[in-house]
């Protein structure tokens, strides 16, 4: 494995970044449907291959670059995501065109726009500098605000303008707090680059000013945990998962929130290595916590099938942003693994919905019934990835659940319940809308799906084996990134 | 020069929380965008300044950007735009303007209050300037809150910008990368702005977001 990669003329961590980024620039010059396609998937598959090699071999930490333990899981999983999503895409894309609702030349803005994406969420999870860092995820906003609008209906353009407002205000916020962390830095490390590089940060964060410190992470909570669609700063949420195209849905649920916790969980790493500032741990907890709950009270309320998985996602990020909170090993683990089990389920049911949606002219639950009639495999997959999604056992999210909870009762009993009556909440909603949507007689319009189920039944199937094994180098993984974590 | 180059610094820094107040109580639309003009005019003279004064020569283009991006082009687009959608009549606040003052004031404080003792140990020129950044960026947040029409919700985004650009330039030695990104973001912000506001126009016939959310509550 060494002995390959000693011979590819780049560096597999670059070759990460830079790939997406050249395909963007090819998609974006290329037209014809079927090539475009062909080459996002490629060209997201190459970009996984490469981000596998980081798990065997990784390049020292340079100025603007590094691979450690903790984003090699994120990019892997971000990587692999990506490449399924790309598939789905694909038949997804062939059928918006045949009913005429995208043009050629949209098109190719839409597949130049998704490796853009790509390379701003690789570049966003490797950059060895906070001010790299930050402009990834200004990159990552302002390309999914311009695909969330692509379709240019009246809703859409709502959802895209409030998207933008909203992501603008807090990636302005984070960078608010980026400085004040540059500020705290600059008397300890000295003016200029070396006062953003991550790995001198951290190794020098006890000789900062805790106080500036403290007020930095009050304004990058707020700014990154607007991007991970916490309440109360959740609003753009719904609207653009459920007004652009269905993949998008699917990478924003599944990858563009978890780089806004990454970035969150940086500065979490970067708190804990100064003993003087105040535990981060409590407002995480605090917004988790509200985040789980309103979320899963919105369910109830919900018309449109895409917005319902929206709130969804806003509920998983709640609980994964109150793990990460709570800290210490158990709960990191459990964080972590939930945070893996939500992207993957999320995109499977969103690939099913959108499918879905296709299939029967609209996204109102009301017009979507006995899917396990009229479209079994479809019908049967949502199914399958609702009871994922609702931490049924025995699939994965229900380990992860489940760790939380009991890591939660064992050391604060008193917030167990509030997490446990949200978790409660979401899956009473949850499984109501499931039987109306899935069960009964079919009603409706419906055409016969014409799509690729591989991906969905792939990001299934591994959902349920985690759920039933989980392979020991996995599980010793998590648990070291997750003490690293702190 | 120590005293004098800190009361400069100060001074600007002052001039643009006074300059985001004006931006509060315009009611017209070609006020507020000569009073956003008026904004990075001041952004830039502070920035120059802190060039001079921390002798960090980059920090003159950052200063350049600002004048001729931000009190030259943009200024300039917006009214064309205002003109051609025929959109200059008087902007609707939430709330009043009283009371808007009011909370800015509030808010002037409370960013006094956290970074004056935040960053006590800084050093005086950096500590002064980042208090009055935050407050500019809080007076553009809450401009952006009690505006209902998309052009002055845009003008609030760029003073929030403007207070990040002075904060980013208060910081000593902070590396040009990050200024030019800012720059850069802000000029990236403006084309989606405008492609929205184009895209707006030609389907719906109005910029008020107010009117968008009357469109979604009908068809919930």
């Amino acid at each position: 494995m060494t002995t390959i990669l000693a011979l590819l003329p780049f560096r597999p961590v670059d070759g990460v970044i830079a790939l997406p980024a050249i395909a963007a620039l090819l998609l974006a010059a290329l037209p014809g449907r079927r090539r475009s396609a062909a080459i996002n998937v490629v060209a997201s598959f190459l970009t996984f291959l490469l981000a596998t090699t980081l798990l065997v071999e990784r390049p020292a930490p340079g100025d603007y670059v590094f691979v450690d333990d903790l984003n090699v899981v994120f990019v892997v999983l971000g990587t692999f995501v990506g490449f399924t999503t790309s598939i789905f895409s694909a038949s997804y894309i062939a059928h918006e065109i045949d009913a005429g609702k995208l043009s050629p030349g949209q098109l190719r803005f839409y597949h130049g726009m998704y490796q853009a994406l790509a390379f701003a969420m690789n570049l966003g999870l490797l950059a060895d500098n906070i001010g790299l860092m930050w402009v990834a995820v200004e990159l990552a906003t302002l390309t999914t605000v311009l695909m969330v609008g692509i379709y240019r209906t009246h809703d859409a353009l709502e959802a895209a303008w409030k998207y933008f407002i909203l992501g603008s205000v807090g990636i302005a916020l984070a960078l608010f707090g980026t400085i004040l962390v540059y500020m705290a830095a600059q008397p300890a490390i000295g003016e200029g680059e070396k006062a953003m590089v991550w790995t001198v940060l951290v190794a020098e964060a006890s000789k900062f000013n805790p106080e500036l410190l403290n007020v930095a992470f009050v304004f990058l909570m707020l700014g990154y945990g607007t991007k991970v669609g916490l309440a109360p700063l959740h609003a753009w949420l719904p609207d653009a998962h459920a007004e652009g195209p269905t993949p998008i849905s699917a990478v924003l649920s599944g990858l563009l929130l978890n780089v806004a916790l990454y970035a969150l969980l940086r500065f979490k790493m970067l708190l804990a290595a100064n003993p003087q500032t105040v535990a981060p741990g409590p407002l995480m907890v605090t917004l988790g916590l509200l985040s789980l709950i309103f979320a899963g009270f919105m369910l109830y309320r919900r018309r449109d099938i895409k917005r319902l998985f929206a709130y969804s996602s806003i509920e998983h990020m709640g609980l994964v942003t109150f793990a990460f909170g709570m800290g210490g090993p158990l709960a990191n683990f459990a964080g972590l693994l939930h945070m893996t089990m939500h992207s993957l389920t999320k995109s499977a049911i969103f690939f099913a919905v959108g499918q879905i949606a296709q299939a029967k002219g609209t996204q109102r639950l009301s017009e979507i019934r006995g899917l396990t009639q009229s479209h079994p495999m479809l019908g049967w997959s949502l199914v399958v990835g609702v009871a994922a999604i609702a931490g049924l056992p025995p699939l994965g999210i229900f380990m992860s659940e489940f760790l939380i909870v009991s890591s939660t009762f064992a050391r604060a009993p008193l917030l167990a319940i509030p997490l446990v009556f949200g978790l409660l909440v979401a899956f009473g909603a949850l499984v109501l809308r499931l039987t109306d949507v899935a069960f009964g007689e079919p009603e409706g319009p419906s055409a016969p799906v014409d799509a690729s189920y591989l991906p969905m039944v792939a990001h299934l199937v591994l959902v349920l084996t985690a759920g039933l094994w989980l392979p020991a180098p996995l599980v010793a993984w998590f648990q070291h990134v997750a003490r690293m974590l702190g | 020069m120590g005293r004098f180059a800190l009361d400069l610094a100060h001074m600007l820094a002052g001039g643009m929380v006074l300059v985001s107040f004006m931006l509060l109580y315009q009611n017209r639309m070609f006020g507020l965008l000569n009073v956003f003009a008026l904004h990075a005019v001041v952004l830039s003279a502070s920035v120059a300044w802190q060039a001079h004064v921390q002798a960090a020569p980059h920090l003159y283009v950052t200063a350049a950007i600002a004048l001729l991006l931000k009190a030259i082009v943009i200024p300039v687009a917006l009214r064309r735009m205002v003109i051609r959608l025929g959109i200059h009549r008087s902007i609707e606040t939430v709330g009043g303007i009283g009371l808007t003052m009011l909370m800015g004031i509030a808010l002037v404080a409370l960013s006094m209050m956290v970074m004056l003792q935040a960053a006590a140990e800084a050093d005086p020129l950096a500590r002064e300037d980042v208090a009055l950044a935050l407050s500019v960026i809080l007076l553009g947040l809450l401009m952006m809150v009690t505006r209902y029409n998309a052009v002055s919700q845009i003008v609030g985004f760029m003073s929030l910008e403007n207070g990040l650009i002075l904060a980013a330039a208060g910081a000593k030695g902070m590396p040009l990368v990050v200024e030019i990104s800012v720059a850069f973001s802000v000029l990236v912000a403006f084309i989606v702005i405008g492609v929205f506001l184009f895209r707006i126009r030609e389907r719906f016939d109005s910029v008020d977001t107010h009117a968008l959310d009357d469109y979604r509550e009908g068809r919930q």
